[in-house]
C-alpha cells in the first residue's frame, strides 16, 4: 500500500519524497532518467570526466539521501499515464508497471522554450538545456565551435562550460541588454553565490575573446558544406529585429529562450491552470503549499511555475507536509510549525527565480519576427504561414488549430510548439492567451512501443464476445 | 569524476559500423561519432537530429533493434542495430 506517489526526481521531487517518508508515509518516487537528480543535479554518465560544480555535489548528496531512506525510488521509469484516481502507469526496464495512491505530487520540472527561426530544425542546432546536459553528464560540448544564443542565465553557464570542456564559442548572442541584467541585480542579490558564478563566467568569456553580443538574436541558420552558418540580427528591447547584422560560422548552435513549466500531467488531470503574464507561461493554479484544484494532487518545483532550483526543494517539502496533513498523518498545528521556516526561505529563493523567469519571458517582437516559412511544429512540419492561414479562417483556440493543421498532433504532444502556436493565435486575433487556450493533455504522455504493453499473445487467445443479434 | 576511459562498444547505424562509450546514450554516441543527421521529417523530408536530449521532443527517434525509440533515452549497448528514424525506411 502506497500513501504517496511523487513523479519527477529532481530537487523538488526528492525533497518531497524524503520529507514525506520521514513523516512515516510510504512513498514511491518515479523518474524517467537512469539516475535521480533531475536536469539541474543530473548524474555524470561516467564516460568522461566532468568538471566539479555545486550542482553536481548536491546531486550526489541527494542520491545518497535517497539511498539511505525508506523511499521506494524508481529511476528509469517513464510515466505514460495518470488516471483521475491516481493510478500511475510507467514503463520501466522490466516492462510495464503501475502504482496507485491517495496522494500524488507532480514534480516534473520545466522544459525549454525555443522560438522558431528558419534552420532551427537542422541537425547540430540543440537547446541550451541540451547543451548543459552534454556538459554536465557527458563532459562534452555540442560541437567543436558553438554559437550560444537566446536569453537567461543558461547562456553564460553553457558558453563558459564549453570553453572549460575544450570547445570554442563562436559568439554569445543575448536578447537582453546589459541594462536588462542590471535591473535584476537587487533580486539576484538573494543568491550571491550565483551572482559570483555569473561574474566568473563573463570574465572567462572575455578572457577567451568570445564576442558577447547583447540585444542580438539568431535570425536564421543554414547548413553549409562544413557546418552551419548563422545570421545574427540586432533587436530592440521588445525583441523586434533591427537593420544590420553579422554572419557567424560554427558547427553547432545552442539556443534557448527560457523555461516553461511542464504541465502535461496537470493538463491531463484537467486541473485549473493560470497564465502568468510576467513569466509568459501557463502553470497549474496552486495554493501556497502546492495544492492544485484537484483533491490529493500537488505540484512542486518549476512544474508549478518557474522559481528556480533553490526554491524547488522548499516547494517539495511544503507539498509533502500538505499531503501528510490532508491524509490525516500530520495535525494542522504541526504542519504550520514545520512549514513556517520553509515558507520564509521560499519567499527569498523565489524572488531570485522569478527575476530570472522575467529575464526569460518572451518579448512580443520575438513572436512577430517568426518568418512565414519557419517550421513551428517540428513533429508535423507545420509552418507559421499555415498557422496564420488557419487563424484567418477562424481558428482561435489551440485545440481547434491542432485539429485543422495537425500542429501539436505529433509524437512530442505539442510540448515543443504549444506555447508558440498559442502566442501566434493570440497575436493574430488580438485576444488574451487565456482565450487562445492550451493543448488538452492526452495519454500516452510519451510514445511507447505497443508491444511493451500487450506482451506476447496469440490472436487465437483473444476472447471475442458473440455478435449482438440483429 | 571516476573513470575517464569508458568501455568501447560497437554498433551500427544504417549498416555502417560505429564505436561509442558504454554509459553514453545512443544520441550522444552518434553525436560524438559525427553522425548528427538521424532521420528526415515526415512531411518536408528535412534532415533532423537530436534537439532536447532529455526525452521530450522526440526528434532523435530512430529504429533500435526494430523498435522506435528516442536515441537520447537509450543507453548504448554492444551490437545495437540502429536505423534512421525516417518513416518508411524501417525494416524491422
Amino acid at each position: 500500500m502506497t500513501d504517496l506517489i511523487v513523479i519527477g526526481a529532481g530537487p523538488a521531487g526528492i525533497a518531497a519524497a524524503l520529507r514525506a517518508s520521514a513523516l512515516g508515509l510510504r512513498v514511491v518516487l518515479l523518474d524517467d532518467q537512469p539516475q535521480a537528480g533531475g536536469q539541474v543535479h543530473r548524474a555524470p554518465a561516467g564516460t568522461r570526466p566532468v568538471p566539479p560544480s555545486p550542482e553536481a555535489r548536491t546531486g550526489t548528496v541527494l542520491r545518497d539521501g535517497l539511498a539511505g531512506s525508506a523511499v521506494e525510488a524508481r529511476p528509469g521509469h517513464q510515466v505514460w499515464s495518470v488516471s483521475a484516481d491516481f493510478r500511475v502507469d510507467a514503463l520501466g526496464p522490466e516492462g510495464p508497471c503501475h502504482w496507485q495512491a491517495p496522494a500524488l505530487i507532480v514534480a516534473t520540472g520545466a522544459q525549454e522554450r525555443v522560438m522558431p527561426f528558419p534552420g532551427w530544425t537542422l541537425p547540430g542546432v540543440v537547446g541550451l538545456a541540451a547543451a548543459t546536459l552534454l556538459l554536465k553528464a557527458h563532459g562534452i560540448a555540442p560541437g567543436a565551435r558553438t554559437l550560444v544564443a537566446g536569453c537567461g542565465p543558461l547562456l553564460g553557464a553553457v558558453a563558459a562550460g564549453i570553453l572549460k570542456a575544450g570547445g570554442q564559442v563562436a559568439a554569445v548572442a543575448d536578447l537582453a541588454a546589459p541594462a536588462d541584467w542590471a535591473r535584476r541585480l537587487p533580486a539576484m542579490a538573494a543568491r550571491p553565490d550565483l551572482l559570483a558564478r555569473g561574474a566568473g563566467w563573463a570574465a572567462r568569456l572575455r578572457r577567451a575573446g568570445v564576442p558577447l553580443l547583447f540585444r542580438t538574436t539568431v535570425a536564421e541558420v543554414e547548413a553549409t558544406a562544413t557546418g552551419l552558418r548563422a545570421r545574427l540580427c540586432p533587436v530592440d528591447a521588445d525583441g523586434r529585429p533591427r537593420p544590420g547584422g553579422t554572419v557567424v560560422e560554427a558547427d553547432a548552435v545552442a539556443v534557448g529562450h527560457g523555461l516553461l513549466p511542464s504541465t502535461e500531467i496537470t493538463r491531463l488531470l484537467r486541473v485549473e491552470h493560470a497564465f502568468d503574464a510576467v513569466a509568459g507561461n501557463w502553470a497549474a493554479r496552486l495554493d501556497g503549499d502546492g495544492r492544485s484544484s484537484r483533491r490529493g494532487l500537488y505540484v512542486a518545483g518549476d512544474g508549478g511555475g518557474i522559481q528556480g532550483a533553490a526554491a524547488a526543494p522548499l516547494r517539495g517539502e511544503l507539498a509533502a507536509l500538505a499531503a501528510a496533513r490532508d491524509l490525516g498523518r500530520l495535525d494542522a498545528g504541526a504542519q504550520d510549525r514545520l512549514a513556517a521556516p520553509l515558507r520564509r526561505r521560499l519567499a527569498r529563493a523565489a524572488r531570485f527565480g522569478r527575476a530570472m523567469a522575467g529575464l526569460m519571458a518572451p518579448r512580443p517582437g520575438q513572436v512577430e519576427a517568426i518568418t512565414p516559412g519557419a517550421v513551428v511544429c517540428r513533429c508535423e512540419d507545420v509552418t507559421r504561414a499555415e498557422i496564420e492561414a488557419a487563424a484567418a479562417e477562424g481558428a482561435r483556440e489551440v485545440n481547434q488549430l491542432k485539429a485543422w493543421t495537425r500542429c501539436g498532433m505529433g509524437p512530442c504532444q505539442g510540448r515543443v510548439c504549444g506555447d508558440t502556436a498559442a502566442a501566434l493565435l493570440a497575436r493574430h486575433h488580438g485576444i488574451a492567451r487565456e482565450e487562445a487556450g492550451l493543448f488538452t493533455g492526452r495519454t500516452p504522455l510519451r510514445p511507447l512501443p505497443l508491444a511493451q504493453l500487450t506482451g506476447e499473445f496469440g490472436y487465437a487467445d483473444i476472447v471475442l464476445p458473440p455478435p449482438a443479434p440483429l | 569524476m571516476s573513470s575517464s576511459r569508458a568501455l568501447l562498444v560497437s554498433f551500427s547505424f544504417d549498416d555502417e559500423p560505429y564505436e561509442g562509450s558504454a554509459g553514453d546514450s545512443l544520441a550522444v554516441a552518434l553525436m560524438l561519432a559525427g553522425r548528427r543527421h538521424l532521420r528526415d521529417s515526415s512531411r518536408q523530408g528535412a534532415p533532423r537530429g537530436a534537439f532536447c536530449l532529455m526525452g521530450s521532443c522526440q526528434e532523435c527517434v530512430v529504429w533500435v533493434d526494430g523498435e522506435r525509440r528516442p536515441a537520447c533515452q537509450v543507453p548504448l549497448r554492444q551490437g545495437m542495430v540502429v536505423r534512421s528514424g525516417t518513416i518508411g525506411t524501417d525494416t524491422p
